[in-house]
C-alpha cells in the first residue's frame, strides 16, 4: 500500500509500538511463568500456604 | 508555637556554624553561571536575552544541592526521632526545616544573583523583577524540595534520586518565574499574572510540602 | 448476613486471583479484536488527511498512547490513595503494576509523537505543550519506579511511592497549566489542528478503546504476577524460618516426605 512520501516514519512508529508492546507482553508472560515455577518448586518441597490448598486453576496459568 | 521557633533558631544556628554547605551552594551557582557563557560564546546580546533562564536554572540546581541534608544530619544522630517524640507536630518540624533551608540557602543565592546577572549583561530593567520572582519562588523551592528530601532520606547517595523527584515539581515555579521577568521586560504591567501564579504555587507548597514530608518521615522512622 | 462491596470482595488476594483468572482471557480477546478492527480500518478504510497525507495514520497510535500515559498515572494515583487512606490490601500491588506500563506508553507517546512531528513540523522534537507535558509525565514515572527500587523495605517502599504518586497527581495539572502558558508565550498559534474528521474518529475511538482494554489486561496480569511474587517471598521466608528451627514434620529435604 502506498503510504506516501513519509512512509518510513509511519512504519517506524508502528514498528516501535509493536516492539515495545511485544517486549512488555513477553516480560509479563515470562515473569508469571517464573513465579509459578518457583511456587511449584516450593510446594513440591512441602512448603505450603496457610490455607494449604494445592495450587488451583486460579493460581496457575489459565489466567495468563 | 515556641517549639517551632526554637527548632528554627537551632537550625539557623547550625547552618551558620556549618558554613560549608552555603559556600558550596554559592560556589556552584557561580560556577554554573560562569560555565554557560564559556559554552555559549561571549555574545553579550545573546547572554542578556537568556540570562533570566540561566540564572533561574542555576539557582534551582544550587538549591537542590543542599536539599539532601535537610533531614539527614538529624536523622543520623537520632535527633529526628527525639524531635518527633516531642510536643512539636512533625508537619511543623518539617516546615521549620524547610524554612531554615530557605533562609540559609535560598536567600543568599538570591542575594548574590545581581552580581551574577552583571556577568550575563542582564537588562537593568529586569533586575528588580528577577530578584522579586526568585524571592517569591524560594518557598516553593525549599518546601517542595523538603518532600524529596524526606522521601530519599534513607537512600544511599540519594542526591541524584532527589533531583529526579524534585525537578518536575519545580517546573511551574521555573516557568512562571521566568515569564514574570520576560513580561516585565516587554511592558510594565505584564508581570502581574505571572507573579500571582508564582505566589500561589509557593503558598500551596507551604502547606503541601510539610504535609507530604511529615508523612514520608513517619514512614522512614518506622 | 454480610454484604460486601465489589472492592471489598476483590480485596482478598486469593479472591482476586480467582476472579482475574476468569476475566483475563476475555480481556485479552476483547483487546485483540478491537485493535485488529481498528488497524483494519486505519490501513484499509480511513482516508489520508488533507494536510498531512498518510502520516496522520500515526495519530491512531499516538493519541491512544498519550491517553494511556495519563490513565496509567491516574491508576497509580487512585491506588496510592487506596493504600494510604483505605489501606486496601491490593492497592500497592495495583500501583506497582501500573507504573511500568504507564511509563512504557509514555515512552511510546513520546516516540510516536516525535516520528509524527518530523514529517509534520520538520523536526524530531518540538516543545509544544502536549509533548512537553508528556515528557514531564515520563520523569514522574521514572521517579516513581526509581524511588520504589531504592527502598528495601517493601512496606515502606509502598507507602513512600504512594506519597510521591499523590504529590505527582496534585502537581500534574499545575505543570500542564504552566506548560500550556509557556507554550502560548512562545508560539502564538499551535500548528496542529484539533478537529478530527468523522471518518477518522471511529477508527481512533476503536483504537483507543482497544489499547485501553489491553492496558487493563496487562495491568491485571501484572498484578497477578506481583501477588505470586509476594507469595513466593513469604513462603521462602517461612521455609527459611522452619529450616532454622528445624521442625521434624516439615523439613525442606525431599527425602523426608
Amino acid at each position: 500500500m502506498d503510504l506516501g512520501p513519509h512512509a518510513a516514519f509511519i512504519w517506524a512508529a508502528y514498528g516501535v509500538f509493536i516492539a515495545v508492546l511485544a517486549a512488555v507482553l513477553a516480560w509479563l508472560w515470562l515473569d508469571g511463568k517464573a513465579q509459578e515455577r518457583t511456587l511449584a518448586a516450593l510446594e513440591a518441597r512441602g512448603i505450603k500456604r496457610r490455607t494449604s490448598r494445592p495450587m488451583s486453576q486460579a493460581d496457575a496459568g489459565t489466567g495468563s | 508555637m515556641s517549639a517551632f521557633f526554637t527548632l528554627l533558631k537551632r537550625d539557623l544556628r547550625l547552618a551558620l556554624r556549618d558554613g560549608g554547605a552555603l559556600g558550596t551552594a554559592l560556589g556552584f551557582y557561580l560556577i554554573v553561571v560562569s560555565l554557560l557563557p564559556l559554552g555559549l560564546g561571549p555574545d553579550l546580546n545573546l547572554l542578556s536575552r537568556i540570562a533570566p533562564g540561566i540564572l533561574w536554572i542555576a539557582l534551582l540546581l544550587a538549591a537542590l544541592l543542599s536539599l539532601s541534608r535537610m533531614f539527614e544530619t538529624d536523622y543520623e544522630d537520632g535527633s529526628l526521632e527525639a524531635i518527633a517524640a516531642g510536643p512539636l507536630p512533625l508537619e511543623l518540624m518539617a516546615g521549620a526545616k524547610a524554612l531554615a533551608h530557605a533562609l540559609t540557602t535560598g536567600v543568599p543565592l538570591v542575594v548574590i544573583t545581581p552580581v551574577l546577572a552583571l556577568m550575563l549583561n542582564l537588562d537593568l530593567k529586569a533586575y528588580p523583577v528577577l530578584i522579586a520572582s526568585m524571592g517569591l519562588g524560594i518557598p516553593a523551592i525549599s518546601f517542595l524540595g523538603s518532600i524529596g528530601a524526606a522521601l530519599t532520606l534513607k537512600t544511599r547517595r540519594g542526591g541524584l534520586l532527589l533531583a529526579l523527584l524534585v525537578l518536575p515539581l519545580y517546573v511551574p515555579t521555573l516557568i512562571f518565574g521566568i515569564s514574570a521577568v520576560n513580561a516585565a521586560l516587554s511592558g510594565p504591567q505584564g508581570a502581574s499574572s505571572s507573579f500571582l501564579i508564582l505566589s500561589a504555587v509557593s503558598l500551596v507548597s507551604l502547606v503541601v510540602g510539610p504535609l507530604a514530608a511529615a508523612a514520608a518521615l513517619r514512614i522512614q522512622m518506622q | 448476613m454480610q454484604t460486601q462491596t465489589l472492592t471489598q470482595r476483590l480485596a482478598n488476594p486469593t479472591r482476586f486471583m480467582e476472579l482475574s483468572a476468569l476475566v483475563l482471557p476475555w480481556l485479552w480477546a476483547l483487546a485483540g479484536a478491537l485493535i485488529a478492527i481498528a488497524m483494519y480500518k486505519v490501513f484499509f478504510i480511513a482516508p489520508a488527511d488533507y494536510q498531512q497525507g498518510e502520516t496522520v495514520k500515526i495519530m491512531y497510535i499516538h493519541v491512544p498512547a498519550a491517553w494511556l500515559a495519563m490513565m496509567g498515572y491516574g491508576i497509580v494515583a487512585l491506588s496510592s490513595f487506596g493504600l494510604l487512606v483505605f489501606r486496601h490490601p491490593l492497592a500497592d500491588v495495583s500501583a506497582k503494576a501500573a507504573a511500568p506500563l504507564g511509563a512504557a506508553f509514555t515512552l511510546l507517546a513520546l516516540i510516536t509523537g516525535s516520528l509524527w512531528g518530523k514529517p509534520m513540523w520538520g523536526t524530531y522534537w518540538v516543545w509544544d505543550a502536549r509533548l512537553t507535558s508528556v515528557l514531564v509525565l515520563f520523569f514522574l514515572y521514572m521517579g516513581l519506579i526509581a524511588l520504589r527500587n531504592s527502598v528495601e523495605d517493601e512496606s515502606a517502599a509502598a507507602k513512600l511511592t504512594a506519597i510521591l504518586g499523590l504529590v505527582g497527581v496534585a502537581i500534574l495539572p499545575v505543570i500542564k497549566f504552566s506548560v500550556d502558558w509557556w507554550n502560548t508565550l512562545h508560539q502564538p498559534s499551535t500548528g496542529f489542528t484539533q478537529t478530527v474528521d468523522p471518518s477518522m474518529r471511529t477508527p481512533l475511538l476503536i483504537s483507543a478503546l482497544g489499547f485501553t482494554v489491553l492496558f487493563l489486561a496487562m495491568h491485571m496480569k501484572g498484578m497477578r504476577n506481583e501477588i505470586l511474587r509476594r507469595r513466593v517471598k513469604s513462603l521462602t521466608l517461612a521455609a527459611v524460618e522452619r529450616a532454622q528451627t528445624s521442625l521434624p514434620e516439615q523439613t525442606s529435604l525431599p527425602e523426608a516426605r
